[in-house]
C-alpha cells in the first residue's frame, strides 16, 4: 500500500474557456525529485498544477499519482499567493495546524501528538520562534516556509508548490530550496512552478519548461538551451546562458518589460 | 437607575425579547466571523432580503414564518452559492438579481397576504425593522432549537471553515470537501438569518451578522478572538438596542444596528489612535 510516491501524466490536454492552455503533455517524474516548473507567464504553470491535483478537467489524456491511495493529506498544494485569503486572519501555527486537519476527525479535537508535529515541522523550516506571527507579517520567503511545514504536518508525500518564488529574493529563495532538497532526500515529489528561475536552476534534478507544452524536460544542463530558452521566453526576452568553468550552469533570464 | 434596566423585566413579554435579543446578538456575529472574513457581507444582506419571499408566503397561507422561511432561505443560499460559483456573470450580479426578484416577488406577495387574510397577515414594518418586543413563547422555543443546530453545526465543521476560508484549493487538495463545506455555511447563514429576523428584521438583519464581527475584526489578533468578541460586542448591541426599543419605542432592528455601528465607530477611532493590534 505505502508504494512509493510518482506522477505520470499521458497525453493531456487543458482546455480553459475553450482555449487549449495545455496539450501534449508527457512526463513521469519518480520519487525523490525535486522538479522545477519554469514558463512565461500564461505559459499554463499553475494550469498544470490544477490538472494534476484534479481541480481542472482532463480534455484528454491522464494524470496518475502513485503512493498516496488510501491516506488522507498524502497530496499538498501551495497555491500562487492571490489564491491564500489574507483577509484571515491565522498564525503561522494555525496555519501549520491546517495541515492536521485531514488528519483530526470531527470529533476529536487536535490532540497533544498534533501540537507535537506541528512543533516539529516548524523546527525543520526554522521558523518555531515565528509561530505567533500572523501570516500577513511574514516576508515571502518565510511564508513559503510556513506552507513547506503546512504540508510536512500533513504528511504529504507529493507537493506542488506554484509560483513559490514571487516576491522572494534569491537568499530566501535558497532557504526554500533547501528544505525542499531535504523533503526529495526522504523521497518526496516536489514540484516548484516559477515564472522567474534566477541562478537556481541547477539545484533542481529536473526542470520542465513548459509554454502550452512542454519543450524540455531534463535535468537543468539538458533542459535549457538556446533554442528552449527562445521558445519560453522568445526574442522580446533577453536571455543570457552562459556555462562557468566549474562546469555548473548559470542561467539567468529576464523577461522584457513591454 | 438600577430601576430602569431591571424595571421593564417584570413583563414577560420583555423577558421572552431579552432572551432572544442576546440569542440573536451572540449568535450572528458568530456566524458573521466566516462570512466577513470571505468578504460575504453583500451575500448576507441579499440573503436576509430575499427571504421576504418564503416568509410572506407563511403569512399567506397562515402559518408562522418559520415554516417557509427555513428551509426557503436555505433553498435560496443554495442558490446564490450556485450562481455564485458556476456562471460567467459576476458574483455581486447574480446575486443582486436574486436579491431584487425575491424581494420584489416578496413585497408583492405580502401585500397580497393583507388582502386576503385582514388582521392576520404579517406586519410588513415589523418584518422589515424587526420587533424584538413581540416575540412569542413559540418563537423563543424555535430559536432556541435552531440556535442549536447552528452551533452543532459550526463545532463540527469549524476547522474545514476556517481551513477552506483561508486556502480554499490548498485545503480541497489536503483532501477536505470543500464545496459541501461552502454550502453548509450558506445553510448555516440561512438559519441564522431567519432567528435573527425577529430581532433586527430583514433590513437591518445583515448588520448584527457583520457590524460586530468586523469591529472585533479592527481589535482582535485571531479568529478566535474576531469569534469571541464578536460574539460580545454582539450581545451588547443587542441588549442595549432592546432597551433603546422599548424606552424610546424605537423598531428593534435600527436601534440594535445603531449600537453596533456606534461601536464599530469608536473601535475605528481607537485602532487609528493606536493601529498597533492588541496581542490576545
Ligand atoms: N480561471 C481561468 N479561466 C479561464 N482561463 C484561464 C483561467 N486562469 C488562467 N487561464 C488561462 O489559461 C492559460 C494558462 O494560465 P496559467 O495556468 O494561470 O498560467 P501560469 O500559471 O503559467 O502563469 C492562460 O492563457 C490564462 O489566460
Ligand atoms: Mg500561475
Amino acid at each position: 500500500m505505502n508504494s512509493e510516491p510518482a506522477i505520470t501524466a499521458t497525453d493531456v490536454t487543458v482546455e480553459r474557456d475553450g482555449f487549449r492552455a495545455l496539450f501534449n503533455v508527457n512526463f513521469h517524474i519518480g520519487a525523490g525529485n525535486l522538479v522545477g516548473v519554469v514558463g512565461p507567464n500564461g505559459a499554463g504553470k499553475s494550469t498544470l498544477f490544477d490538472a494534476i491535483v484534479g481541480a481542472l478537467p482532463l480534455a484528454r489524456g491522464t494524470v496518475e499519482l502513485h503512493g498516496i491511495d488510501g491516506r488522507p493529506g498524502g497530496l499538498a498544494y501551495v497555491p500562487q499567493r492571490d489564491n491564500i485569503n489574507l483577509r484571515f486572519p491565522a498564525t503561522v501555527h494555525d496555519v501549520v495546524m491546517m495541515g492536521r486537519y485531514c488528519h483530526v476527525g470531527m470529533f476529536r479535537g487536535v490532540s497533544r501528538r498534533d501540537k507535537e508535529i506541528v512543533r516539529s515541522c516548524l523546527e525543520r523550516v526554522g521558523l518555531w520562534e515565528r509561530r505567533k506571527a500572523l501570516i500577513e507579517e511574514n516576508s515571502g520567503g518565510q511564508r513559503q516556509r510556513v506552507f513547506i511545514a503546512r504540508a510536512l504536518a500533513q504528511e504529504a508525500s507529493i507537493v506542488l508548490l506554484d509560483e513559490a518564488f514571487s516576491g522572494v529574493d534569491v537568499g530566501a529563495q535558497e532557504g526554500i530550496i533547501q528544505v525542499l532538497q531535504s523533503l526529495r532526500d526522504e523521497g518526496k515529489v516536489v514540484m516548484l512552478a516559477t515564472h522567474d528561475l534566477t541562478n537556481l536552476a541547477e539545484r533542481f534534478d529536473q526542470i520542465i519548461c513548459i509554454n502550452r507544452h512542454i519543450c524540455a524536460y531534463g535535468p537543468p544542463a539538458e533542459a535549457f538551451t538556446p533554442e528552449v530558452l527562445e521558445e519560453l521566453y522568445g526574442s522580446h526576452g533577453m536571455v543570457l546562458a552562459h556555462t562557468h568553468a566549474g562546469g555548473e550552469t548559470h542561467i539567468e533570464t529576464h523577461m522584457a518589460h513591454d | 437607575m438600577i430601576d430602569y434596566l431591571i424595571g421593564p423585566f417584570q413583563y414577560s413579554f420583555m423577558l421572552r425579547a431579552l432572551f432572544v435579543s442576546a440569542l440573536v446578538g451572540f449568535l450572528l456575529p458568530v456566524v458573521g466571523a466566516y462570512i466577513i472574513t470571505r468578504g460575504r457581507a453583500f451575500m448576507t444582506d441579499a440573503l436576509a432580503h430575499s427571504l421576504v419571499a418564503p416568509v410572506a408566503v407563511a403569512s399567506l397561507l397562515g402559518f408562522t414564518s418559520y415554516v417557509t422561511a427555513v428551509p426557503g432561505g436555505i433553498a435560496i443560499a443554495m442558490l446564490m452559492g450556485f450562481l455564485s460559483r458556476q456562471t460567467g456573470i459576476s458574483d455581486d450580479t447574480s446575486i443582486g438579481v436574486v436579491f431584487a426578484g425575491m424581494f420584489a416577488l416578496g413585497l408583492i406577495i405580502l401585500s397580497i397576504s393583507v388582502d386576503v387574510n385582514p388582521g392576520r397577515a404579517i406586519n410588513i414594518e415589523d418584518l422589515l425593522l424587526g420587533q424584538v418586543l413581540g416575540v412569542t413563547q413559540t418563537d423563543v422555543l424555535i430559536s432556541l432549537v435552531l440556535t442549536v443546530v447552528v452551533a452543532a453545526g459550526i463545532f463540527l465543521f469549524h476547522r474545514h471553515l476556517v481551513y477552506t476560508t483561508f486556502d480554499p484549493v490548498g485545503a480541497r487538495v489536503a483532501g477536505i470537501k470543500t464545496s459541501l463545506v461552502e454550502y453548509l455555511l450558506l445553510a448555516l447563514l440561512a438559519v441564522v438569518i431567519v432567528i435573527g429576523l425577529s430581532a433586527a428584521g430583514i433590513v437591518l438583519v445583515m448588520a448584527m451578522l457583520v457590524i460586530p464581527s468586523a469591529t472585533a475584526y479592527l481589535l482582535a489578533r485571531r479568529f478566535t478572538g474576531v469569534i469571541l468578541l464578536g460574539a460580545f460586542l454582539g450581545v451588547v448591541s443587542a441588549v442595549a438596542g432592546l432597551y433603546l426599543s422599548f424606552y424610546a419605542n424605537w423598531p428593534s432592528g435600527p436601534a440594535m444596528a445603531l449600537v453596533a455601528s456606534l461601536i464599530f465607530g469608536v473601535a475605528t477611532v481607537h485602532k487609528r489612535a493606536f493601529p498597533v493590534k492588541a496581542d490576545e
